[in-house]
């Protein structure tokens, strides 16, 4: 799918790729390192043979439970090229213990969200973001909950909740609370 | 005397034009439209810094509808998820539901029978028609004609009926399963379908008559909510809002999925990339999704709507009750869940306020490991303080319109 635009991206980087591979659906993946993720995304911006202006999105996945899990967490990125009709799909891996990747909120301003978003709900940081905020929870709220440690049922409410014995949450394991 | 002395006091000062207007004192202002606003689509809080009736500047804040839908769809059955994305854009939800269908199809590497594509896209276009009718309805009404509205939504209305014909249901559709459809199309519903596309094709002129050549909607709407191409690009705005740009993209001709290849349709292109341009495509659209509609109903060829195996699909009813092959297929896949083999995806289709992708992680378990949803709106919303800072306040409501901002899939 997008095996020419890495290769390209390989020639002008060389070292820039920890792993590149291709999914079972025939999806190509490029996985770049943390320091080379905002020099090779304004790369794939402005090159006229790349021209990957279009910005999709960006999420993470917590590898926690996964069979592969070191690094814990992986950022991964979305982009469309308009005038070659291609997607763009990049990764970078990020541990535990620091969980920060540079913001491409510059290179991208629709990446300003997404990147918030990422933040509110993984935990990770973005380096030179102008504005990290929670997005879609509020302010008060502790932990991240599409981190796979958060309990599904944990309830954390801004006022008390009345007590309902008969109502099914949904399944999952509840809360510590 | 003392009196006449006050008198004199009080005398106002010479009298000469200027000093007739009072001084204005002009500070900003901040003020909140929102959560709940008459003006507002769903439940978006906007803080707004006004100089005069100048936006300075706008801080959008999101997140009063999050209902926790990727947690939740971690933790159910590929299958299980579909009532879930029901619920990301409400107003064309089979679409949604197809979308992600189609994205787990890729994964497990589905081919499915040709009658259920050509069921998927006619059902797919008729909700495209159904969101853009409450779109141009909602601009009509919320520039003060309600008379267009109410065109719309009866169109609306029509299509609600023959959807809920269709699935059950006139929201919450859940159309589909992995590997075709749950259902096949009603008795009498192509014909019948047929009949509301034409009402609703002189609905739209009543509409299109109302509105688009109408002088104060025209003045409101042209030259207002102006994005860049440069910067639709940038916050990857997708659908009619990048078309209005002038940008050529549109997921049913770059890579065309189940038979849109087939399709005989035009995707309209904008230049101006302000409100009227994105009402006119949606308007185009609606032209066109009726043609698709009609063509697809019409080529559908008779045969299975999903594919016969039974790790995907249920048995039939007969094979249930009658064999414990039957019974056996059917607790599994109740309970196990559609067996997706480990691995990750990106896929995406063309909803209709732009590219929903989907972004898939498996682990082989039978549930979703990661389910990541590309919601169009949110990337649109997101440019919005961009197409309103520095403009007046009430060119922030056509905008807000065109955009089509849906709650549901924004706040996932």
């Amino acid at each position: 799918m997008s095996l020419r635009a890495l290769s390209l991206v390989q020639e002008k980087y060389p070292d820039a790729f920890v792993e590149q591979y291709t999914d079972r659906t025939g999806g190509a993946w490029g996985v770049l390192k943390a320091e080379s993720l905002r020099p090779v995304l304004a790369h794939v911006k402005d090159d006229p043979q790349l021209d990957f202006k279009l910005f999709l999105s960006i999420d993470a996945v917590d590898r926690l439970q996964l069979p592969d899990n070191d690094p814990r967490f992986e950022v991964v990125y979305f982009l469309y090229s308009v005038t070659h009709h291609e997607h763009l799909r990049l990764k970078v891996r990020v541990g535990e213990a620091t969980p920060e990747v540079p913001s491409v909120t510059s290179i991208f301003q629709g990446a300003n969200w997404w990147e918030r978003f990422v933040w509110d709900f993984y935990g990770i940081r973005f380096s030179g973001h102008p504005d990290l905020r929670r997005i879609l929870m509020y302010e008060e709220f502790e932990g991240h909950p599409l981190r796979k440690d958060y309990p599904l049922r944990e309830r954390q409410p801004l006022i008390p909740e009345r007590p309902i014995r008969d109502i099914f949450r949904g399944p999952g394991t509840s809360g510590t609370a | 005397m003392a009196h006449a002395d006050e008198r004199e006091i009080e005398e106002p000062p010479p009298d000469e034009d200027s000093e007739l207007e009072a001084h204005l004192q002009t500070k900003r202002m901040m003020i909140n439209l929102g959560p709940s606003h008459p003006a507002m689509h769903g439940t978006v809080r906007m803080k707004v810094e006004l100089e005069g009736e100048t936006i300075v500047h706008a801080d959008l804040e999101i997140g009063f509808l999050h209902r926790g839908f990727q947690k939740s769809c971690e933790n159910v059955t590929w299958n299980q998820c579909l009532p879930y994305t029901d619920r990301l854009n409400y107003v064309s939800a089979i679409m949604n539901n197809l979308g992600f269908l189609k994205a787990v199809e890729k994964l497990v590497g589905l081919e499915i029978p040709e009658r259920a594509q050509y069921i998927r896209v006619a059902a797919s276009e008729l909700h495209r028609m159904h969101d853009h009718l409450t779109c141009v309805g909602a601009i009509g009404l919320e520039l003060g004609g309600f008379s267009a509205f109410l065109y719309a939504i009866e169109g609306r209305e029509l299509i609600m009926d023959r959807v809920s014909e269709l699935t059950g249901a006139r929201l919450t559709t859940t159309f589909g399963r992995v590997g075709g459809l749950n259902r096949d199309l009603p008795d009498g519903w192509v014909d019948r379908v047929y009949r509301t596309l034409d009402k609703i094709h002189e609905l739209l002129g009543e509409v299109d008559g109302l509105l688009t050549n109408n002088r104060i909607f025209v003045d409101r709407m042209r030259g207002t909510g102006v994005i860049t191409a440069q910067d639709a690009l940038d916050f990857g705005f997708t659908g009619p809002c990048l078309r209005a740009n002038g940008i050529n993209y549109d997921v049913r001709k770059a890579s065309p999925y189940w038979v849109y290849d087939r399709m005989n349709f035009d995707v309209p292109i904008g230049e101006n990339g302000d409100n009227y341009d994105r009402y006119l495509m949606r308007m185009e659209e609606l032209k066109q999704s009726e043609a698709i509609v009609r063509q697809s109903l019409k080529e559908a060829p008779p045969g299975p709507i999903i594919v016969d195996d039974w790790r995907i699909a249920l048995p039939p009813k007969a094979e249930v009750y009658g064999t414990i092959e039957g019974v056996i297929a059917h607790f599994k896949l109740v309970m196990e869940g559609v067996p997706v083999p480990p691995g990750e995806v990106y896929d995406c289709t063309e909803a209709a306020n732009g590219e929903l992708g989907w972004y898939l992680v498996s682990d082989g378990s039978g549930r979703p490991y990661k389910v990541h949803v590309r919601a169009p709106g949110f990337a649109i919303l997101s440019g919005v303080p961009r197409m309103i800072e520095g403009k007046m306040l009430a060119d922030l409501i056509p905008t807000f319109d065109t955009i089509n901002m849906i709650g549901g899939e924004v706040e996932q």
